[in-house]
């Protein structure tokens, strides 16, 4: 019994924990319609620091929050997107970015799905033609014996 | 294709294993929380606001040049900063270690009190109830100690605890700094 009582009060919470994350956001005040999308965009891209897999809208960490409120000044005070991102990259490094830029650091990053790729092509490219080389080393008798069965077994009508 | 290409070939599945393992390997024991500050070989930000013992007293970065020292960003409601205070008052008292406070998103009585009664480590503790100097400090989370030169540059950063495991980290490079600042 305590049991189920248990089970239900987390279903109910956990309905409720999705609307309330998104009133959140609505909590926020901008001076343009438009700033608000702008705000949705910028925190859905750059990350938290502190939990590292969640990005700002979605943290509830105190520097997330933090960091909300700073993206909901500077668009109010007339920043761009580009000069916001450019701020949280001066503190916090690249990494606060979902998108990295592509540098020294990220060159692998960025370049191992193409090599993956390649790997992958010519890993086809090999062992394609492996069964086709060994396809062609059948010795004279057996290419004759080969040839006598597929004429044995055609069906007529076919072919 | 002859048997020793398809010998060595039996081997790729074995190697790339290794490879693989080897890259795990070095990451073990790493911590993937630890990340480099932005702010090293830059000025501390500028800032003035209020320090926590007094609202009447406003410092600046100004106030923290001079010498080399520890800048520690704190808070009351933080177990790791409970847990580094004692090692803070120790360096502090022996080896004389300057340490400037950020009190970060903290009540001013509570942080107050927690300093009367723990003792207090810090020249003066900077009171950033909003967190505004920790976003120009690129903070992420309390504990964090930075280490300036004199001349305010931040020349490392240390993550979490200060203890006598992570203390030598800084230390080489405090005492370094100390020798040419004299």
């Amino acid at each position: 019994m305590v049991k189920v009582a248990l089970v239900s009060l987390f279903l109910c919470l956990a309905s409720l924990a999705v609307p309330l994350v998104q009133a959140d956001i609505k909590s926020y005040e901008f001076a343009e319609p438009e700033m608000a999308q702008r705000f949705v965009d910028l925190t859905t891209v750059l990350r938290c620091p502190k939990c590292q897999n969640q990005n700002l809208a979605d943290s509830d960490s105190i520097i997330a929050k933090d960091l909300r409120e700073q993206v909901q000044t500077l668009i109010n005070t007339g920043q761009t997107n580009q000069q916001i991102t450019e701020f949280m990259v001066q503190r916090y490094g690249n990494f606060i970015l979902y998108d990295p830029p592509l540098n020294k650091a990220t060159l692998v990053l960025w370049l191992a799905p193409i090599g993956m790729v390649l790997i992958g092509l010519w890993a086809l490219w090999f062992f394609g033609r492996k069964t086709h080389v060994q396809g062609a080393m059948l010795s004279p008798s057996e290419q004759q014996k080969l040839d006598q069965l597929l004429a044995e077994n055609r069906t007529p009508g076919r072919d | 294709m002859n048997t020793t290409t398809k010998r060595l070939l039996m081997l790729l599945p074995t190697l790339l294993a290794f490879t693989l393992g080897l890259f795990l390997y070095q990451g073990i024991g790493q911590d993937p929380n630890k990340m480099e500050s932005s702010l090293i070989g830059l000025p501390l930000p500028k800032f003035n606001a209020q320090t926590l013992v007094s609202p009447s007293k406003n410092v600046t970065q100004a106030d923290m040049l001079g010498q080399p020292a520890l800048v520690n960003v704190w808070a009351t409601w933080c177990p790791t900063c409970r847990a580094e205070h004692e090692f803070l008052l120790t360096i502090a008292k022996q080896e004389n270690i300057r340490i400037y406070g950020v009190n970060y998103h903290d009540q001013r009585p509570a942080a107050q009190q927690w300093l009367q009664d723990l003792g207090d480590p810090y020249v003066f503790s900077v009171f950033d109830p909003k967190g505004v100097l920790g976003i120009n400090l690129g903070v992420v989370g309390a504990p964090e100690t930075y280490l300036i030169d004199a001349q305010g540059v931040v020349i490392d950063k240390l993550t979490g605890e200060l203890n006598e495991r992570t203390w030598p980290l800084l230390r080489s490079q405090y005492l370094t700094l100390l020798q040419e600042t004299n």
